[in-house]
């Protein structure tokens, strides 16, 4: 949930202030400006000492701090050069958590746009009994704690007394409970499915927003024409969603890389690191050892860091692209 | 088929109709069946709340308590320390809102509305850390709090909480705001209304639509967090928050699945009564990101 007010911003960066700006018709008295100068600095102080200290500092401060050696927040910092970077790149655990995070991603994130589409597609229909009642059951999950689903998903998924083996062991497909989060080769995609099931409704709105876009006349046309559901969905409703495509994907792309609340909840990044994904690397290092390498955790971040940024400028290129085609369709 | 043509619409039981709506209850089951599924983990938690801690174990798949047992929530409550937990949780969150709501609201009303030196640098940088991964900070956030000695309290997690992210908040404010008549605010100063009752007593009522969305929004991102408020509690349990607390519950009474999951349902009720009440802004808010 952490990162909703990130995800809803991107509509906006394209949209210009500038014309606000225009409009403003220049103050009458010399007096009255200047009060006005210091109502909308005492205005701004909160947002700008706030976002200063929590949000624009950190980022300048992570890179300050990736250059010392940093055992502890009490502890004094040496600086190192870049050492940290070399160690980081030398450490076979970063690129493993590179690696889960990058599985987890290109699983996770198709599964959930595609499933996600089709369900989307019934639930648009008028026709679909029950349907406001489906899409509460789908979008429940999302409202959450994403912490406490996690612990709670450590019991259903028990070995033994799990209401997932119970299932499995009474339907006769399994001879004794598999131990979906204690055996490295079954822990991730048990989390990534859990992942799915819970943000699975996100995506799913998005689908049902972007299915509004479609105007009903369109349909009643094609109707009229003797369309049949299949080739309006093919003919209509496939070509319109196209340019929601990309930002949908890249949205969730984007949030499948804040994934901290359900992986340490649910297996703390075991069993033997592998469902260590990047954020619990850096948490280990800095949190949960016995002395913190806050330096070297730093550049990890870092670099993650840059690699996320990376990623949020294709994105932004994605969805101009993705308007450019919306705007010729 | 061509019989069906000549019939009167809406009326009657023929063939194709029949068929037709067959068709969509078939696709209704299997909607269903996934429904349920998403649904099931919490049902499943409710019941194993109410069944006593050997029941758990022993009764399968059943999810009908033979008695209820009330006195998980009794246990979890007090002896866990979920009702001090909640209360925590209450506190950081409702503080949480009013910050974000007051600091952001103004701020988009000033840069929507004003010209000001310094206001195209502060446009930027908030644009700029759009991009900017904040959830990779943490280490610095931990070490500005214990410079400032906040560490380790609530209204340290309150600061740190209402100053991460939330530019969206900002924007739409701004948004809203930019399309206001400026008459509105012309005739509240011929009114005689300054700077300030202009804003708390025009322009805030106004945009009570963005305040509700923002405060749905911020609501859940702070009433779920979890991040902050572990690396915020290491040394103070007491100031656990309920997603905080939960873990460690856990990690001190594994075998205590009744307990768990009554805590569970403490944490969660709140959260999802809210859901079903305001579901429509909900889904209307999150799906902002993709109507653009």
């Amino acid at each position: 949930m952490v990162s909703l007010p990130r995800l809803k911003a991107r509509r906006e960066p394209g949209e210009r202030p500038a014309p606000a700006l225009t409009r403003r018709r220049p103050p009458a008295r010399r007096r009255r400006f200047t009060s006005t100068q210091v109502w909308i600095w005492f205005f701004l102080t909160p947002t700008v000492v706030l976002y200063g200290l929590y949000t624009v500092y950190p980022i300048i401060a992570s890179y300050w701090f990736s250059f010392v050696e940093w055992n502890g927040f009490e502890a004094e910092k040496t600086w190192v050069g870049l050492r940290n970077y070399q160690d980081v790149l030398a450490d076979p655990q970063f690129w493993n958590s590179f690696t889960v995070t990058a599985l987890f991603t290109v699983v996770a994130v198709p599964v959930k746009v595609i499933f996600s589409l089709l369900v989307a597609l019934l639930l648009n229909s008028p026709k679909m009994p029950l349907r406001s009642l489906f899409r509460t059951a789908f979008f429940l999950p999302v409202v959450t704690t994403t912490a406490i689903v996690g612990v709670v998903m450590q019991f259903v998924f028990d070995p033994t007394d799990g209401p997932v083996n119970q299932l499995l062991l009474t339907l006769g497909l399994v001879d004794e409970g598999i131990n979906f989060l204690g055996d490295s080769s079954t822990s991730l995609w048990t989390v990534v499915g859990v992942y799915v099931w819970k943000w699975f409704g996100v995506t799913l709105i998005y689908w049902l927003a972007a299915l509004q876009t479609i105007p009903d006349d369109v349909y009643q046309a094609a109707a009229l024409d003797g369309a049949g559901p299949w080739s309006m969905l093919r003919h209509i409703t496939m070509p319109l969603l196209k340019p929601f495509t990309v930002i949908i994907s890249l949205l969730t792309l984007e949030s499948t890389l804040k994934v901290f609340d359900l992986v340490l909840t649910m297996t703390n990044g075991g069993p033997f690191y592998s469902t260590e994904v990047v954020e619990i690397y850096i948490y280990r290092w800095s949190f949960a050892a016995t002395t913190p390498q806050l330096g070297f955790a730093s550049a990890a971040a870092v670099i993650f860091g840059m690699f996320v940024c990376l990623l949020g400028l294709l994105q932004l290129a994605g969805i101009r692209a993705a308007r450019k085609a919306g705007g010729l369709a | 088929m061509s019989t069906t043509v000549h019939k009167a619409p809406g009326r009657g039981w023929s063939v194709a109709r029949v068929r037709n709506r067959l068709v969509w209850w078939v696709m209704a089951v299997i909607i269903g069946i996934g429904a349920l599924l998403w649904v099931y983990p919490f049902v499943w938690m409710v019941s194993a709340s109410l069944k006593d801690q050997l029941e758990v174990f022993g009764s399968g798949l059943s999810l009908l308590p033979k008695t209820p047992v009330w006195e998980n929530y009794a246990r979890a409550w007090t002896d866990a320390g979920f009702g001090q937990y909640l209360l925590n949780t209450v506190i950081v969150t409702v503080c949480t809102v009013v910050l974000v709501v007051v600091r952001c609201a103004m701020a988009g009303y000033v840069i929507a509305r004003y010209r000001f030196t310094g206001r195209k640098t502060v446009m930027v940088v908030l644009i700029a850390t759009l991009f900017v991964p904040t959830g990779y900070t943490i280490i610095p956030v931990v070490e500005i709090s214990q410079r400032l000695g906040l560490l380790n309290s609530l209204s340290g997690m309150v600061i740190a909480l209402s100053g991460a992210a939330h530019v969206a908040s900002i924007l739409l404010y701004m948004g809203y705001f930019r399309g206001v008549p400026k008459e509105l605010e012309e005739a509240a100063v011929i009114d005689g209304a300054g700077f300030l009752s202009v804003f708390f007593r025009v322009m805030l009522p106004l945009a009570m639509p963005v305040t509700a969305t923002v405060t749905l929004l911020t609501f859940l991102a702070t009433w779920n967090a979890f991040f902050l408020p572990l690396v915020f509690t290491f040394s103070r349990p007491d100031l656990r928050t309920l997603s905080v607390g939960m873990l460690a519950f856990v990690g001190e009474n594994s075998v205590d699945w009744s307990g768990m999951a009554a805590a569970a349902v403490i944490s969660l009720l709140p959260v999802v009564i809210l859901f079903v009440l305001l579901q429509r802004y909900f889904v209307e808010g999150m799906a902002g990101a993709v109507k653009s």
